[in-house]
């Protein structure tokens, strides 16, 4: 029964993982550099969080749809801003996301000590989720959520677009080659980059969004321990492949469980886990520029 | 000591090892490399600051941060110079690496408990004479050496940069790479040597934090300044006299709360935190169309 | 075929009959049996070049010969795979360009050798050591500029200069580096004949002098008019090495064309019925970003079955090839345009195709922007196997990645997959260049097939040849203005020259 707890647990800190690892495929594989998936997945939750605090009482078990949706929603409009940042005044997304990230982080902060504090004022915390703003639980006796299920099917999804749509062929390609997609394949380029970053924000809205109503009930200040950051990890080791984001993803959620229950139980650093992420990372770019493979991490020209 | 004079200090105080960082950076951006791993060069600098000024001094304390920089940047360098690996997803790596290494290795070094120890601090040494001028004096000249030595690295990194050859050189490879070889320019070479200055410079920068000010060390301590100054380089166009200045307009940013605490105004204090970067956003926002990026920044050919 | 056993068949070796004063002396270049492949196409085949102290040697070939590659390896620009390279008499191995520089050799690129951010005075500065004074380093620009009668602004933003001012710069860069061995690759393609008559007179004085001087060329004239000594490259092999007294034009002309590679007369192209317009620009006025004219109140019209050719010095005519390919919009003006265009770029590997990904991918690129729902790939693998087929595109099969291909075979993949829908309209720029003679003449004969089938074709090429062979009439871009020649080389050279000043 433990085992079957622990690997539950590495399962529930996986889903972030998987989702926002997804979100950061995405925009790679369409040559947009989101590096802000941390302070998007934050919107997101905090959103969410208000939706179901303010709406649960009204609605009933349908406010879950809702505040999931509300979340996918505010992490777009905040990857919105970096993108509207891109497309007129050609601010690097690099920097502008990692800005908004620190902007999140401080929101947040703000939210929780003021108009979203518990009612009693002590914690720097909202009041706990009803009972019907929350994930099912999927194994009875453990914190397994309904939240993997959703992740898994939209990284499924994401794959079946990649592959078959006319759609996720333009972002193959405008990641690819964005000359050649201008020029050879009339895709305009910067519409569409616009539309993969937004894209992106919403998978990591919806991440944060599922962490709050499945794992954490309310919004707090350190609600992601780094998942954002951990997510391009994730996303790079996949191959930018949305299936093998569910495998890097469930990988590093096993890791860094097993990381927390060293420190735990033997005193081990729980940080050796983003050692080892960031080793995977650079052991990866070291082989593609070894045998120069993986075009996608190759040098190439980036339009500004 | 007046608000204002508390404003201007906290200004220099926050400006110091961003202007260090961002001075580096401006470098290696100019020869046409962008180091996102500078946050990992600043934590490694806080890092190997704080153990070698436990055991030998603070001189030795900022040569040990500089040596940690210089130990990240060659770890980068080898990557997106010599593999010509991408580099933000280098950088990306690199600052991960570190933060989680540095973490690991405090905690393995000095306990999990993390009870804060400390490190010997610079002291302040005003200098005779400017640090009594009314006003600016003392934010500016009662500063530790350290401080110093940032002020003299201004202008000689502007000279190297327009006044010597190896700064044409330098300022080419970022422009054209493949017309600066032609030149007879050794573009790897100057790279390299721009991001081992980066990473110098960045590990000093983490270095000041520990030695300069907070004298002891904390996991993530360099909470972002690599990325600020990643910004700060963007919003001074490139140049080391607008990146310095940029920097202490970030600064400046940063440490308003002292005049507004000093006014009384009730404003919650994440806006303070929030504002730099709210700022820095509109600035870039701001200087788009008029600021031009070195050519070939971040990419191999052209 | 031994290359010099068959120079020396054809000509006595130079030494021996050149009658100067500089014969016994020792060759300030000697390039001896180079070699070097690129993937897997033979760009030199054991190419020699010998230099003599104090004279003017033309390097000639066609388009793709190899000049330009033996050149960058005596330049340390790229490294042969095989052969030896000596300078006044030492073994070299030059592993950058400031090593060739430091050993006295300068070179004139076509291309990419100026920063365009940088001042006149930091681009002659660049590559030197310590300090770097500006005013020193002008001083310098202004007594070489007087001395060689080109005159040049020190502080000026090389972005701001002109082709031909660009072109001056960098001969008086090699000068102020105190080379005493010029290499110049074309360097009259961008100048006034004025400027042209004093760039040679400049250099007879410089070899005079004890310097020596390549000229990379594909013009036969200004190599029989200048040069001492001449060698000539075909298909990366040396086939002549000469002093120029002792051959004439025919000669050359046979060297460097050779008897395979003249083009087999082709069938008689059917007389076009002209009355089917496909293109039509009626006052059409064309402003770039920087708000420059690049395109003035320009009227024409492209018949179906028509192969027009575009002729311009550097990129003065993209902007109007653009439009031709719906990639612009007109500032001002109408134009009327079918709605199947193809399009050939010429920067292949940039924006036709994506390296990284399959040829099926590479097909389902095209109109890519205008797809909607499902992609049916089994349909698009169809459509690539017959491309391969129709086009003999050499490929390991449909699921190859792009980059496997060589250019010819990337061209040949490109030009069909352009063609696949039958569009109306074909646009191509620089179709053939960097290929060899046989992907060329396919190429063509392609393009040809295409205009007998109704397709109105506008080629714009940089080799004049190429669009006196192939275009049924010629337009000249130069300075905005469209102006029409007859499609032979003398009279679009001439108009060429003509508009440009």
């Amino acid at each position: 029964m433990a085992d079957i707890t622990l690997l539950a647990d590495a399962l529930v800190r996986s889903t972030p993982l998987i989702l926002a690892g997804l979100a950061v495929a995405l925009a790679f594989r369409g040559g947009v550099f989101n590096l802000g998936a941390e302070g998007q997945l934050m919107m997101g939750a905090a959103a969410s969080a208000a939706i179901s605090i303010k709406l649960a009482p009204l609605m009933g078990p349908s406010v879950i749809v809702v505040s999931l949706g509300g979340g996918a929603v505010a992490g777009a409009l905040w990857a919105g801003i970096a993108a509207e940042l891109k497309r007129r005044f050609h601010v690097l997304e690099i920097i502008s996301t990692i800005m908004l990230n620190f902007i999140a982080i401080h929101l947040v902060s703000f939210l929780v000590r003021g108009p979203m504090q518990e009612p009693t004022r002590i914690y720097p915390q909202t009041e706990s989720l009803a009972d019907s703003a929350r994930l099912p639980i999927i194994i009875p006796g453990t914190r397994l959520h309904a939240g993997l299920i959703l992740a898994v099917l939209l990284a499924v999804c994401l794959h079946w677009i990649f592959k078959h749509t006319a759609a996720g062929f333009r972002v193959r390609a405008l990641g690819a080659g964005p000359n050649a997609a201008r020029s050879a394949g009339q895709i305009d380029i910067a519409v569409l980059s616009w539309r993969v970053f937004v894209m992106s924000g919403a998978i990591a809205g919806l991440a944060g969004a599922i962490e709050v109503s499945g794992v954490t009930f309310a919004l707090y200040e350190n609600i992601s321990p780094g998942y954002g950051y951990t997510a391009i990890a994730v996303a790079l080791i996949a191959g930018l492949n949305p299936l093998g984001v569910i495998a890097s993803g469930v990988f590093f959620g096993v890791l860094e469980t097993a990381a927390l229950a060293l420190q735990r139980d033997f005193g081990i650093p729980s940080s050796i886990a983003s050692m080892v992420e960031a080793l995977l990372i650079l052991v990866t770019l070291a082989l593609a520029g070894l045998r120069g493979y993986l075009a996608f991490l190759a040098p190439r020209e980036r339009t500004a | 000591m007046s608000a204002v004079q508390a404003f201007l200090e906290g200004t220099i105080r926050t400006a110091t090892p961003l202007a260090f960082a961002a001075l580096g950076e401006t470098v290696v951006e100019r020869a046409g490399i962008i180091n996102i791993g500078l946050e990992g060069a600043i934590i490694a600098g806080a890092m190997g600051g704080f153990t070698a000024a436990g055991a030998a001094g603070t001189w030795a304390g900022f040569a040990g941060a500089g040596i940690a920089g210089l130990f990240v940047a060659v770890v980068f360098a080898f990557f997106a110079i010599r593999l010509r690996a991408d580099q933000i997803i280098t950088g990306t790596a690199i600052t991960l690496f570190f933060l989680g290494a540095t973490a690991t290795l405090y905690r393995q070094l000095y306990g999990v408990t993390g009870a804060a120890l400390t490190s010997p601090t610079m002291p302040v040494t005003p200098i005779p004479l400017l640090s009594s001028i009314p006003v600016i004096g003392q934010p500016l000249f009662a500063q530790p050496a350290i401080t110093y030595l940032l002020y003299v690295l201004i202008p000689c990194v502007w000279w190297c940069m327009y006044r010597t050859h190896f700064g044409l050189g330098l300022r080419a490879s970022g422009e054209s790479a493949k017309a600066a070889q032609a030149a007879g320019v050794p573009v790897s070479r100057i790279r390299f040597i721009a991001v081992l200055f980066g990473g110098l410079l960045g590990g000093i920068a983490g270095g000041v934090l520990v030695i300069a000010q907070a004298g002891s060390f904390a996991e993530g301590m360099s909470a972002g300044r690599g990325f600020i100054a990643i910004a700060v380089v963007v919003l001074g166009r490139w140049h080391p006299l607008g990146v310095v200045a940029a920097a202490l307009v970030f600064a400046a940013a940063s440490a308003l709360q002292y005049l507004f605490q000093a006014m009384g105004w009730n404003i919650p204090y994440q806006t303070f935190l929030a504002l730099p970067y709210v700022l820095t956003l509109l600035g870039l926002a701001g200087i788009a169309g008029k600021a031009t990026a070195p050519a070939a920044l971040g990419q191999w050919q052209s | 075929m031994d290359v010099h056993t068959r120079a020396n068949w054809t000509l006595s070796p130079p030494a021996a009959d050149a009658s100067t004063e500089h014969a016994a002396e020792q060759p300030d270049l000697c390039l001896h049996e180079v070699s070097k492949k690129f993937g897997n196409v033979i760009a030199l085949d054991k190419a020699s070049l010998t230099l003599r102290k104090g004279s003017i040697h033309a390097l000639l070939g066609e388009n793709g010969a190899g000049k330009t590659t033996l050149m960058r390896i005596a330049f340390g620009l790229i490294r042969p795979d095989s052969g030896s390279i000596d300078v006044k008499g030492k073994r070299v191995d030059f592993a950058s360009p400031a090593q060739a520089i430091a050993s006295g050799i300068g070179m004139v690129h076509q291309q990419f050798s100026l920063v365009p951010e940088m001042t006149v005075a930091e681009n002659v500065a660049l590559g030197g050591r310590g300090r770097y004074d500006a005013k020193t380093t002008a001083r310098r620009i202004e007594a070489i500029s007087n001395r060689i009668g080109m005159q040049l602004d020190p502080f000026a933003k090389v972005k701001t200069l002109t082709s031909s001012q660009r072109q001056k710069l960098e001969i008086v860069r090699t000068f102020a580096h105190d080379a005493s061995i010029l290499i110049l690759d074309e360097p009259t393609a961008v100048l006034t004949p004025r400027d042209i008559g004093d760039l040679f007179a400049q250099l007879r004085k410089f070899a005079a002098e004890g310097g020596s001087v390549i000229l990379i060329t594909h013009k036969l004239r200004d190599a029989i008019d200048n040069a001492d000594d001449v060698t000539v490259l075909r298909r990366g092999k040396c086939v002549l090495a000469s002093p120029m007294q002792l051959v004439d034009q025919g000669t050359l002309a046979l060297a460097m064309l050779g008897s395979s590679t003249v083009t087999p007369p082709s069938a008689p192209r059917p007389a076009t019925n002209l009355s089917r317009v496909v293109v039509k620009f009626d006052d059409v006025f064309f402003e770039d970003e920087r708000r420059v004219a690049r395109l003035e109140n320009a009227s024409l019209q492209v018949a179906a079955g028509e192969i027009v050719g575009v002729a311009a010095l550097e990129g003065a005519a993209s902007q109007m090839l653009g439009l031709m390919a719906g990639r612009l919009q007109p500032t001002s003006g109408t134009i009327k345009l079918p709605t199947a265009i193809g399009f050939v770029p010429e920067d292949r590997s940039e924006e036709a195709v994506i390296p990284a990904q399959t040829l099926i991918e590479n097909t389902a690129l095209a109109n890519a922007g205008a797809r909607s729902r499902m992609i049916d790939w089994h349909n698009v693998r169809t459509q690539t196997t017959h491309i391969i087929a129709d086009f003999s595109v050499r490929a390991s099969g449909p699921t190859a990645a792009m980059s496997e291909l060589s250019g010819g075979n990337q061209q040949k993949f490109v030009l069909g997959r352009e063609l696949k829908d039958h569009p109306a309209l074909l646009v191509l720029e620089n179709p053939t260049q960097g290929l060899d003679v046989h992907a060329a003449n396919a190429i063509h004969e392609k393009i040809k097939a295409a205009a007998n089938d109704g397709t109105a074709i506008v080629i714009y090429s940089s080799d004049l040849d190429e669009l006196a062979a192939l275009s049924d009439r010629v337009l000249v871009v130069s300075r905005g203005r469209i102006a029409a020649a007859r499609p032979d080389k003398e009279s679009i050279g001439s108009l060429l020259l003509e508009t440009a000043d």
